[in-house]
């Protein structure tokens, strides 16, 4: 990798303007930057919120929308229930509501179809928010490199983007998406009822027409830590690998 | 700007104030963050080496370098990812008495550090001399575990801690500031939490 430094932005006000829920937990909300807002596939960006005395709150989240998707960006925030931003976002905040931003930021969790592939793609819950911006810079694209998205969620109704994802998956395009379910049974016939594992892996790997080239694992410390061993268990090189992790 | 309907927030007790960096918030846990897999590093296997550019100064395997002189440092550390965490406790070996041991004075003014995984960091050498730096081997007196980039990690406590790299295995000294994994990634070259020296254009 030569990235070089990323063009880093100030501080700009940006606009609420669509919020939909995902799943129970899981909110996306499309915010509108005041000036031109030109980002990569798997970065994330600070926002920042203000209270009336001065105090500060800043949280990095992952863009969920492609560079391609028009002038809205997409965060989608999953509400932690002792946090301090995520419940203003699920609380608070309306369409036409105020907030600061800064960004794009990270230079390293980055894929465009430029890279190339096969693109294997490993998330965790959240962790699926930036895998879903390259499978969409993907789509949007019309890219022809295989890719694979393995996505653990706890319950079938909390698969975040799950009918998009399907949607893409029914293409047919060389887009391959695999569920697994860690309390619930599989629904759809290939998927998986468990946690990730190194078989898993390899069986998920035989889908793509060769070993993967790039892999990007998101999702909490733990699910990363077992993901990633799993890839390297089912022979992808650790330098393939590359990793985000969120919270402890 | 004040965000509409933002009141209350995670305020931290007002005798920690001073001791927190702008924008971060007290934290806690331990999180974890890198941008690769774990390597899992055997003591066995584990060495360190002490470069001037390409050339090695000297090397140490675990059983030498754990021989060195150990220092306790308990320090607040500082995420760019916006949380201060207070009182860490390490114990580890001081630059300086690397140094020592090398029987060399630092020969340039900048210094990269290398770790197993081939993340590079890089910090001024005054950084990192004086007692400000060490190679620590324990977190709360027990053996730091991988995620937290045991066997050894570098600890620079006053510098964001991207700067404190994990699964060390060298300090290579350098004639010129050479950015490092990060860093040309666009984080910032220096990174002092106190003028929230973040991103790459942060002054």
């Amino acid at each position: 990798m030569s990235d070089g430094p990323a063009a880093q932005s100030p501080w700009q006000t940006v606009t609420i303007t669509g919020i939909e829920k995902r799943t129970p937990r899981v909110t996306s909300f499309f915010l509108q930057p005041s000036r031109p807002f030109a980002y990569r596939a798997g970065q994330h960006v600070d926002v920042r919120l203000t209270a009336p005395d001065g105090y500060q709150a800043r949280r990095s989240y992952s863009i969920a929308s492609a560079p391609e998707s028009g002038e809205t960006i997409e965060l989608a925030i999953e509400r932690l229930d002792d946090g301090e931003v995520s419940p203003f976002f699920h609380e608070v905040a309306a369409v036409g509501d105020e907030v600061e931003l800064r960004g794009p930021l990270g230079g390293h969790f980055v894929w465009s179809d430029s890279d190339g592939g096969p693109l294997l793609l490993v998330g965790g819950g959240s962790g699926v928010v930036p895998l879903m911006a390259m499978i969409r810079h993907r789509a949007a694209r019309k890219s022809a490199v295989p890719a694979a998205l393995v996505f653990s969620a706890r319950i079938w109704d909390e698969v975040i983007f799950r009918d998009e994802l399907i949607g893409l998956h029914d293409r047919r395009d060389g887009f391959d998406l695999v569920l697994t379910l860690t309390r619930e049974a599989a629904r759809r016939p290939a998927d998986y009822s468990r946690r990730v594992d190194a078989a898993m892996m390899v069986q998920s790997m035989a889908r793509l027409p060769a070993p993967p080239r790039h892999a990007f694992v998101c999702g909490s410390n733990a699910f990363v830590s077992v993901a990633a061993q799993a890839l390297i268990d089912a022979g992808v090189p650790a330098g393939f690998i590359r990793t985000e992790r969120y919270g402890v | 700007m004040v965000t509409r309907g933002f009141f209350s927030g995670r305020r931290p007790p007002t005798d920690a104030d001073a001791r927190i960096p702008p924008g971060q918030y007290l934290e806690q846990g331990f999180p974890v963050l890198s941008a690769g897999p774990t390597p899992r590093v055997r003591t066995e296997d584990w060495s360190f080496t002490l470069k001037h550019g390409p050339r090695p100064i000297k090397k140490w395997n675990w059983t030498e370098f754990n021989a060195l002189p150990l220092t306790k440092m308990t320090r607040d550390i500082h995420c760019v990812t916006a949380w201060t965490k207070f009182d860490t406790a390490w114990q580890g070996v001081l630059v300086d008495d690397i140094l020592a041991d090398a029987g060399i004075e630092p020969p340039t003014a900048f210094t990269l550090a290398l770790s197993f995984d081939g993340y590079t960091t890089n910090v001024p050498t005054k950084d990192i001399t004086a007692g400000k730096a060490m190679v620590a081997l324990l977190y709360e007196g027990k053996p730091i575990t991988s995620d937290h980039g045991g066997p050894a990690r570098l600890l620079v406590p006053h510098l964001y801690f991207w700067k404190s790299a994990k699964w060390l295995n060298g300090l290579q000294f350098t004639e010129r500031d050479e950015p490092g994994f990060w860093e040309l990634r666009g984080y910032h070259i220096y990174g002092d939490p106190w003028r929230e020296q973040r991103y790459t254009g942060d002054p």
